[in-house]
């Protein structure tokens, strides 16, 4: 009896928009907020495809140049790609940052995976003594920021004599506890049945670790090394204390100051810097997905 | 019963030293890298400027007496105050907008996740392009005050528009100016909130459903499902975005460097502009000093977080 009169109630209650306007409305919200991310995006996709009269035309002030009222535009009225010819055929400098920028990131993703994911297989599956406060010191080490490790890497770096060299980027970015993190979080939710299963048929630890760890916990190990690329490919405090010359300096320094000395390239150079993470997160989102939801289970 | 204790123990023990066989290569260099160096800097931090007598705790009472250190940490707290709060909220409602329980291909995920991967050094030339002296936003601000004085002297129209037109009420160079604060911080939002999202989605779909549905039944709105189902299921996962939003918060000087140089406004000089000085001239230090001062904050904030988690779990039991 009860019960029927309170269905009836929720009935009427919860009548007010109808599910298909809401739904719309859904829509529109999402949108207006999503606009916000496409719209600097597509400006400056626009502006990577415009010839060099027509940006200083439209971006004379944000470019350097003098100052003038800022004519933005969604297309550009005169397509070219020419910018992007002028980029990646007459400007030795982008080419020689760019590889910069590959050879400081792809060996520390590496070394950040060769170090980083046995690390995190022994924090995520074995007991052992010590293993709360290290595991507290590495996430210590991850939240502090780069300016409190700074001054320790620079004397380690000095007395090695790595400062001024691709190493000096390379070494402490190896080191970084935050992958560690991520991959810890991930092995974590191996379920121990798989475990077991290797153990029962006579893998030893190592074998465990090989086939049944990298293979169940790849999603964590993406994430990590997607997220370190991100991180790594757009360094900038690091180059800046490490890396006097210039010839070394990563992308990330250097794309600052292009508009400076080649107007005409820098919106392309800056597209040409965003489409390694862009692909890669685009390739990899359902495995950061899972990543990061792995790290958010308990605690 | 004797036996099995100590094949466990050998288990145990067995287990251990595959621990430490896989750790070895990381904490090597953790300890090389940070460990032993920054034991460097503890030492330092009690030393005089030439690292030979100790001089107690007087760095510390220079460096918190320094102008500069000053204004930097507060700058630095006010940011966490406003940011922090306000990225939470944000990607929580964006959160609660976008979830989806199929989860499959979602473009307005996909979208918002975006800025996180996009590098800010590309993106500078689009915020100048909006923030500069004749930027975007100055000419919408001078558009809407054309509006506005057209509309409010309808007898001389023209030449009023005409004249609002050619003075140019707005033309401030945002990024140079006080408003460098709050652009700073809507960077910041659009850079991160991604991350954020993606934390938020991943714990709503960890709360079962039938929750929900049993909700339903019994009448409860929407805004009791969010009360008592989805905030209860989502307290884990507000720890973790609290700390990773810390952690970047920290990297919004890149944000703040390409934007403003090395010498920024003062409302936007923080901890890193700092360290980044005191690097220039090679001032160890006050950058041990400084370095020590963040660790015990860091410290401090992770004891009083721990605390709190008791003291909550002390009130559910009780409650």
């Amino acid at each position: 009896m009860r019960d029927s009169g309170k269905t009836i109630s929720i009935a009427e209650k919860r009548k007010p928009l109808p599910r298909a306007v809401r739904a719309r409305l859904r829509h529109i919200v999402c949108a207006a907020v999503c606009l916000l991310v496409w719209l600097p995006v597509i400006l400056m996709l626009a502006a990577a495809f415009m010839p060099e009269d027509e940006l200083l035309y439209r971006y004379a002030e944000p470019l350097g140049a003098e100052r003038e009222t800022v004519r933005a535009a969604l297309l550009p009225s005169y397509p070219s790609v020419k910018p992007f010819l002028e980029l990646l055929f007459r400007s030795p400098g982008f080419y020689v940052m760019f590889w910069n920028s590959c050879i400081q990131v792809i060996p520390a993703l590496t070394g950040q995976f060769l170090v980083g994911a046995p690390a995190a297989w022994a924090f995520a599956r074995f007991p052992f003594r010590g293993k709360k406060p290290l595991f507290f010191l590495y996430v210590l080490l991850m939240v502090l920021p780069f300016q409190v490790t700074q001054v320790s890497n620079y004397l380690v770096l000095d007395r090695l004599h790595f400062l001024n060299t691709h190493l000096a980027l390379i070494l402490p970015a190896v080191w970084a506890t935050f992958p560690v993190f991520i991959m810890t979080k991930s092995f974590e939710t191996i379920p121990n049945v798989l475990l077991e299963a290797a153990y029962l048929d006579g893998a030893g630890e190592l074998r465990a670790f090989l086939h049944v760890g990298l293979a169940s916990g790849y999603p964590g190990i993406v994430t990590a090394l997607l997220l370190g690329f991100i991180d790594n490919w757009n360094a900038l405090e690091q180059p800046v204390a490490f890396l006097k010359e210039m010839s070394l300096w990563p992308l990330s320094l250097y794309l600052p100051n292009i508009a400076q000395e080649k107007a005409a390239v820098a919106f392309a150079a800056g597209i040409v810097m965003m489409m390694p993470p862009v692909l890669l997160y685009l390739n990899g989102q359902s495995e950061l997905e899972q990543g990061i939801a792995a790290s958010g289970v308990k605690e | 019963m004797n036996t099995g204790g100590k094949r466990k123990s050998g288990i145990r023990r067995r287990q251990a030293r595959a621990a430490w066989f896989f750790l070895a290569p990381s904490l090597a260099g953790v300890v090389v890298f940070t460990a032993v160096p920054f034991a460097d800097v503890i030492r330092r931090s009690f030393l005089d400027a030439m690292g030979r007598t100790g001089v107690g705790l007087a760095n510390y009472a220079a460096v918190c007496g320094n102008t500069a250190f000053r204004l930097a940490a507060s700058n630095t707290v006010r940011f966490l105050a406003v940011c922090l709060p306000l990225l939470m909220f944000t990607s929580f409602a964006l959160a609660l907008l976008v979830f989806r329980r199929d989860g499959r291909g979602n473009l307005y995920k996909t979208t918002l996740v975006l800025p996180m991967v996009i590098p800010v050094a590309a993106m500078v030339l689009v915020w100048k392009i909006v923030f500069c002296q004749d930027g975007l936003l100055n000419e919408f601000l001078n558009w809407t005050a054309g509006m506005a004085g057209r509309a409010g002297t309808t007898g001389g129209g023209e030449a009023a528009g005409g004249a609002v037109q050619v003075t140019k009420l707005w033309s401030s160079d945002w990024v140079n100016s006080g408003a460098a604060f709050p652009i700073l911080i809507v960077t910041y939002i659009w850079k991160n909130a991604g991350y954020d999202l993606m934390l938020w989605l991943a714990g709503l779909a960890s709360i079962s459903e039938s929750l929900y549905d049993a909700a339903r039944v019994d009448g409860a709105g929407a805004w009791e499902r969010l009360r008592y189902i989805t905030l209860p299921g989502l307290s884990g996962t507000f720890g973790l975005v609290l700390i990773l939003s810390v952690v970047n918060s920290f990297r919004v000087y890149r944000e703040a460097y390409l934007l403003a140089g090395s010498y920024p406004d003062m409302s936007i000089y923080m901890i890193p502009h700092l360290f980044s000085h005191w690097f220039l001239t090679l001032d160890v230090q006050n950058m041990c000093t400084g370095s020590m001062l963040l660790v015990t904050a860091a410290l401090a904030a992770a004891a009083a977080a721990a605390l709190a988690r008791v003291v909550f779990r002390r009130l559910g039991k009780s409650g």
